[in-house]
């Protein structure tokens, strides 16, 4: 086959790892929605689940066979391609990010040198931009399609909310990429790994606050959960979703959020980077194996602080969040970028 | 306007001030109080193994009672239904008949003896009524259940059991085994 | 054919369906929603000629932010086929005549535009569109426009807020 001239190994290698990869994400996810009511329970005092299965560990399978089994409700008026699309496209904008998140370095197998990451182009961050201004139409889709009023004031809502915290969070990440010089999420990693190189927090906490609270308004967690506001919206955007199409909303809203802690874990927190470990005396695939687990022991705290927060700070208000955004966040981004690019001037000597 | 109570308070309007705004502060401390509820005793009681105990004046489901041979007390002579204030009780009387001493106490007795769960308050107003000490309320609940006819209860669900052929249950029914 | 043959093709026809779809929709939602999978075909087609960074600016400016403010706006103007007021057949013909004589303008300039003629696109390779040459050259090479059109940006950004002061 002269006319397809494709690495086969390559494509193996990569299908293999996309499976793993978003699978794993999925599983993760599945147990994210116990963890978050086992996290509720305990900060309020009381045990959480604990019926299905040793300490409630079947709870999330319980919890998914009953969102499958549920009866599908399409409405009537509601138009129909849009109303199955929306779910759909809020999920795959969130397992999409999962492409360029360098999950550890690389392992040796079959004589192959084989990368844990989907794909490392140059742009990595960008990439992770573009898909995450995807995510808003999963929302605004699925909340017009539905027809119904409170939907669509949900919807444009959260297309709002998420545009306008999309800008303080470019302008945080900028100060990030002139320390590190590139775009790519490997090479910010790998430079925090470096000997004697400290990881992007030292030299930029105002940076990564301003990203979390941002990543916060992204993935519509409290105490920004304006789409999904129960007391004034009745359910937000997918009021009229049930089954497992709401379950795929619910669900996408957690695999953004393990997304966002693997991202914030690669810029500000090194990665798979372990500290005080020179990784490079190691052999290659125990390596590999210990950045893995670094790096889901970051998303893990990562995910324990969104729900922390999320069961501790009540809901902002509307004009309060444009206002943070607007008048507070974006600002601050500007003279953290100015502060950081006048910092890098002044250390080069010029 | 004069304050009902001396625990009123003004709200506070004054605008924020600059640590206010930055919200930060108070997030941390809010936080630091959630986080501190993660070592706190939980108070929650797994219920069907674990139960908590009732106080001595709980009143529950009605018991038709039994003296030390086995005989139903009670002689169906109505006190009970007229004390209620929910009309929640009917019955029938009937002649003890020769031979049936050994159930009934007295020459006449309660046929049908039946109350509905639905109605009944549980003020325990029977109980007080009853000249024969035949009935009183127990330390239970009516468990749920999917009809309305499973609330009234009949004679076969009140009567306590027999001493004198399950004395571990008459025992348990009067809440002495505990 | 290699690889990129194939999917140059399959995102041009992605491209020119979606464009005739964004056309012939009745729904004005609808018509948005192919806007955003011409955006998309088109940032495959930067892709392909290894002008990353072009194509997920594409995106994200495009598709990202700008097709979600007409969304916006489409969402709560709730237009809808009846709507839409009915137009003589004249005024339709006329449409058609004069998009027609601009896309014969269009393409016999670059049939023959001298130094479109005889070249061929890098296909995969060539590395201008990369965001390391781009910036350079942006900062180097065409640094007056660039500053002068973001003076553009700063004076249409006060604007919007003068207009949404009053």
């Amino acid at each position: 086959m002269t006319l397809l001239a494709i690495d086969w190994g390559l494509l193996i290698e990569k299908l293999v790892l996309i499976a793993v990869v978003v699978f794993g994400s999925l599983g993760i996810a599945l147990y994210t929605t116990f963890a978050e009511r086992k996290v509720a329970a305990v900060l309020q005092d009381r045990p959480g689940p604990n019926r299905a299965g040793p300490f409630g560990l079947l709870q999330p399978f319980a919890d998914g066979l009953k969102l499958i089994m549920k009866e599908e409700i399409i409405p009537n008026t509601s138009n129909r391609v849009l109303f199955i699309l929306g779910p759909g496209l809020a999920m795959t904008a969130a397992l999409m990010t999962c492409a360029v998140i360098p999950w550890s370095s690389h392992v040796e197998m079959f004589g192959r040198k084989i990368e844990l990451q989907i794909a490392d182009i140059n742009i990595g961050i960008l990439y992770i931009f573009g898909v995450v201004s995807m995510g808003v139409y999963g929302i605004m889709i699925g909340g017009w399609a539905s027809n119904n009023k409170f939907s669509l004031m949900a919807a444009l809502r959260g297309a709002s909310q998420a545009i306008s915290y999309e800008l303080a969070m470019g302008l945080s990440l900028i100060a990030v990429l002139m320390l590190s010089g590139s775009l790519s999420l490997k090479t910010i990693v790998e430079e925090q790994m470096a000997q004697g190189g400290l990881w992007n927090i030292a030299y930029q906490p105002l940076g990564f606050l301003i990203f979390f609270v941002c990543a916060l308004a992204e993935c519509n967690r409290t105490p920004f959960d304006l789409p999904e506001a129960e007391n004034e919206l009745n359910f937000g955007y997918h009021q009229e979703y049930s089954s497992m199409k709401l379950g795929f909303y619910l669900f996408a809203e957690y695999v953004n959020m393990i997304m966002s802690s693997a991202v914030m874990a690669c810029l500000f927190f090194g990665g798979y980077d372990v500290p005080f470990l020179d990784e490079s005396t190691l052999a290659p695939n125990i390596a590999a194996i210990i950045g893995v687990a670094a790096l889901l022991t970051k998303i893990v705290i990562f995910i324990f602080v969104f729900m922390w927060i999320r069961w501790t700070i009540p809901r902002f208000r509307y004009d309060q969040l444009m206002n943070l955004g607007w008048k507070t966040m974006i600002p601050l981004a500007l003279v953290n970028m100015l502060i950081t690019g006048a910092a890098i001037l002044w250390k080069a000597g010029v | 306007m004069q304050a009902l109570t001396n625990r009123a308070q003004a709200v506070n309007r004054k605008p924020m001030t600059i640590m206010e705004k930055l919200y930060l502060p108070s997030i941390a401390k809010g936080m630091g109080i959630t986080f501190s509820h993660i070592f706190k005793k939980q108070p929650t009681i797994q219920y069907p193994e674990e139960k908590r105990p009732f106080s001595p004046v709980f009143r529950g489901l009605h018991v038709l009672n039994r003296d030390e041979e086995g005989r139903e007390r009670c002689t169906a002579c109505g006190l009970c239904a007229v004390a209620c204030p929910a009309e929640a009780i009917t019955m029938e009387a009937a002649e003890r008949l020769p031979g049936e001493e050994n159930l009934y106490r007295e020459e006449k007795y309660a046929a049908r003896y039946e109350i509905n769960m639905l109605r009944c308050i549980f003020c325990g107003l029977c109980e007080e009524a009853c000249p024969k000490d035949a009935i009183y309320l127990s330390e239970t609940f009516a468990p749920a259940n999917f009809a309305r006819k499973g609330f009234i209860y009949g004679k076969d669900d009140l009567l306590i059991p027999d001493p004198t052929k399950d004395p571990a249950g008459f025992a348990a029914a009067k809440g002495e085994g505990q | 054919m290699s690889t990129i043959q194939i999917l140059f093709f399959f995102l041009t026809a992605l491209a020119l369906f979606s464009a005739i779809m964004v056309l012939v929709s009745k729904n004005p939602v609808h018509s948005v929603l192919w806007l955003i999978v011409v955006f998309f075909a088109i940032s495959g087609h930067y892709v392909l000629l290894n002008a990353q960074f072009l194509a997920i600016v594409n995106l994200i400016v495009y598709a990202g932010a700008i097709m979600v403010l007409f969304l916006f706006v489409i969402m709560l103007m709730n237009l809808n086929s009846e709507a839409e007021p009915r137009k003589h057949i004249w005024m339709k013909m006329a449409g058609v005549i004069s998009g027609g004589c601009f896309l014969m303008v269009l393409v016999s300039l670059v049939r023959q535009a001298t130094d479109m003629q005889q070249r061929t696109a890098l296909m995969g390779s060539g590395n201008v569109g990369l965001i390391k040459n781009l910036g350079k050259a942006l900062f180097s090479d065409y640094v007056v426009p660039f500053e002068i059109s973001s003076v553009l940006f700063l004076s249409a950004m006060v604007g919007a807020i003068v207009i949404g002061k009053k």
